[in-house]
């Protein structure tokens, strides 16, 4: 019941959402007309997309829709087949396992630096991406990406903590990770499943970067988890979503960007920032060594970097945008959103995620599966597992002997 | 000539094996016996350390030079050795496969309690009525299977349904989700008709001329049950068994969802090694192939039960 309610207010506030941008509508400015857009028109191009889910404005059947991708295949006679993957080690998995041809990729910048490393990446040429011009300076020639090479920016956002104000005692300090470790929420908490994410907020918790290399450092952090693996309900990703917003956990850690829906859905739902730094995640496009359509590709990053459509995609997906222009247009109640668009003293102190080294990969990785596997293992386990086999092996030869004997007989 | 043709009939399943079964499990026993080791360009083989070190230099040099990544030639290559480390690795993780295992046949176990007097049952009903509760016992694979434990979830959690029914008299909430009975229980629901199919195709066999003579003969009810209807569903349980056993011991999704990743079953864990941060196949493979190893053990004590080699059919 819970959740049909629930459904119902999501049809009501995505119906509602979409009543904003009407009114900006006839403000919005048109695709640039000094632009070649149609230049591969006719020549039965395809562009192989590959998006996170949710992450781009498709015509659900409101009223104003915007179909991005109907936009992109009218404007330049593109075909566009659009596919979504749900994490960015699944994408990494499915390029490096070959077989498969992406023109379009979008994964968060500790693995654009990944793929730059492994020479998984085409270079961009910036030439045809003239809406680079709308972008914020402060999301050109980031960390992982100096010169834009590689990658264009395409939304960000921080991780904070989402909590249940009717759940969490307002005495708690909810503006610090150490809150995930407090004993008074045992059994509900709820923690990201993916390691990277995990160990970050276990590293900041501990006051950490997230992107140590150092092995004592990590190694503090995996005790810390360990230690909280006793008050933490699941490790989940995108069911925090559903879960927070059914109430079935106090806090638990989750993106700014869907952290705005879920506030505005479920007025109980509160976000923070902790202290002690955060993640800025940025996601970029990019565009895998092997496209078939390095132009089409190209004339793909500058149609999502229109005005036009950075605004459209922005108020359906919630994250926060880097381009300057799209910020202008959007209403000043968004922008204006410390959960969306936080103060400059918060993205100073947040920190990207970096390329590991290979080996540090491969610690975290063994880390967490010791904390993960930790509690299934009771000390019990393997003698009653030697005990079942030899009963079953006695049971069996017992039972044949018995058999034998009656045959005889 | 015949033979040829029915050799060429079976052509095409033979094929879709070979490509589709044979060759993924050779690359399964590959990947699980090597692993990739740095070289020098000469072909000699470098200690980690070493390739590391060499590694760290080379970079410095190509960012003081400010070399371009496309011209930037490592000393060190990649290659792909063979190695039983992966193998001998698997030890480590040998809690949660034994988890694994223990939970599964837990379900097992419950599952044959459960459906062998509903075989029976069903067996010895009228034939329509028999066709009927069939149905009723496949309608629920008609839904997707994770649309059902999805909706195990719902019926689980603290705010659930279950929870709020209890709630009516004053008690819980109970925490019924992200606990080992939950992960049970969803194999249990999810892998019940398969332990019912077998037995009751095995069961229908038996005719009730035998279990009259028996009874003429003047056995009791229970000595009729455990010397004439069990020896003879034999073939049944174990393939009932082997049904719920191995989808069981290589589940991940339902612990995911059920267990809340609290109870890490051995399929999440080789999940986590082929979609998760360290992207380690090698590792991966190795799990696989001991977890295959382990279930051909089990296989092979059902199996001795069944010395007719009869073998339920399933479905």
């Amino acid at each position: 019941m819970m959740k049909r309610i629930f459904a119902l207010a999501l049809m009501l506030i995505t119906l509602f959402a979409w009543c904003i941008p009407v009114s900006a509508e006839d403000e919005l400015p048109d695709y640039a007309a000094d632009y070649d857009w149609d230049r591969l028109a006719g020549q039965n191009v395809v562009l192989n997309v590959y998006n996170w889910g949710e992450y781009i404005s498709v015509d659900e059947g409101e009223e104003d829709a915007f179909d991005t991708i109907a936009e992109f295949e009218a404007l330049t006679g593109i075909k566009v087949n659009y596919t979504n993957f749900a994490s960015n080690e699944e994408l990494y998995a499915k390029l490096k396992n070959g077989g498969t041809a992406y023109d379009i990729i979008i994964p968060s910048e500790y693995m654009v630096a990944r793929m730059i490393n492994e020479g998984m990446l085409e270079t961009i040429n910036m030439d045809n991406i003239p809406n680079m011009k709308h972008m914020d300076p402060g999301f050109v020639g980031l960390d992982h990406d100096p010169d834009n090479r590689y990658s264009v920016a395409y939304m960000w956002g921080t991780v904070g903590i989402i909590y249940n104000t009717t759940l969490v005692d307002p005495e708690d300090d909810v503006e610090s990770w150490d809150i995930l470790w407090n004993e008074k929420y045992a059994n509900d908490i709820l923690m990201f499943s993916n390691s990277r994410d995990a160990f970050g907020i276990a590293l900041k918790k501990l006051g950490y970067s997230y992107n140590t290399t150092d092995e004592r450092e990590l190694q503090e952090a995996a005790a810390a988890l360990k230690e909280q693996k006793l008050l933490v309900q699941a490790y989940v990703m995108d069911e925090i979503f559903d879960k927070m917003g059914g109430g079935e956990a106090a806090l638990a850690p989750y993106y700014a960007g869907d952290a705005v829906t879920m506030t505005a859905e479920n007025p109980d739902l509160a976000y923070a920032v902790p202290r002690e730094g955060t993640n800025l995640f940025v996601d970029s496009m990019c565009i895998p060594k092997g496209a078939k359509n390095k132009e089409a590709a190209e004339i793909f990053i500058n149609f999502m970097c229109e005005p036009k459509v950075g605004v459209y995609n922005c108020y359906y997906i919630g994250y926060s945008t880097p381009s300057a222009t799209v910020k202008e247009y959007l209403d000043a109640e968004v922008v204006e959103n410390p959960i969306a668009y936080p103060d400059q003293e918060v993205l100073d102190k947040a920190e990207v995620y970096l390329a590991l080294p290979d080996a540090t990969t491969k610690l975290i990785d063994n880390l967490w599966t010791e904390v993960l596997g930790m509690a299934g293992s009771s000390p019990w386990m393997v003698p009653a597992m030697m005990v079942g086999c030899i009963a079953a092996s006695v049971g069996i030869n017992l039972w044949r002997a018995r058999k034998k004997r009656l045959n005889g007989e | 000539m015949t033979k040829l043709r029915s050799r060429l009939a079976a052509g095409p399943y033979m094929a879709w094996m070979i490509i589709f079964m044979i060759v993924p499990l050779l690359l399964i026993a590959v990947f699980a016996f090597t692993t990739t080791a740095p070289f020098d360009r000469d072909g000699n083989r470098l200690e980690e350390e070493e390739a590391a070190l060499i590694m760290e230099e080379e970079l410095a040099e190509w960012e003081e030079n400010e070399v371009p990544l496309e011209e930037r030639e490592s000393a060190v290559v990649e290659k792909t050795v063979f190695t039983v480390q992966n193998i001998l690795e698997v030890n480590k993780y040998m809690p949660t496969m034994l988890n694994s295992i223990w939970m599964a046949l837990v379900a097992t176990v419950i599952c044959l309690v459960i459906a062998y007097p509903l075989a029976f049952m069903i067996s010895r009903m009228h034939f329509v009525s028999q066709k009927m509760m069939l149905m009723l016992v496949m309608l629920p694979m008609w839904m997707n299977f994770l649309l059902r434990t999805y909706a195990w979830m719902t019926l689980l959690e603290r705010n659930g349904l279950i929870n709020r029914f209890f709630g009516l008299f004053g008690m819980g909430p109970f925490e019924m989700i992200n606990t080992q009975g939950a992960v049970i229980l969803g194999m249990i629901y999810n892998y019940l008709p398969f332990m019912i199919l077998p037995l009751y195709s095995v069961m229908t066999k038996i005719d009730n001329t035998t279990i009259e003579a028996a009874q003429d003969l003047g056995a009791s009810r229970l000595s009729v049950m455990l010397r004439v209807v069990v020896p003879l569903s034999v073939p049944g349980i174990t393939s009932g068994i082997t049904a719920v056993f191995i989808p069981s011991v290589s589940t991940g999704i339902i612990s995911r969802m059920l267990g809340g990743g609290t109870n890490m079953l051995i399929g999440d864990l080789i999940d986590l090694q082929f979609l998760g941060n360290a992207y380690n196949p090698n590792l991966g493979s190795a799990i696989s192939l001991v977890l295959m190893v382990f279930i051909l053990l089990c296989m092979s004590i059902t199996n001795a039960f069944d010395e007719d080699k009869e073998g339920g059919m399933l479905l």
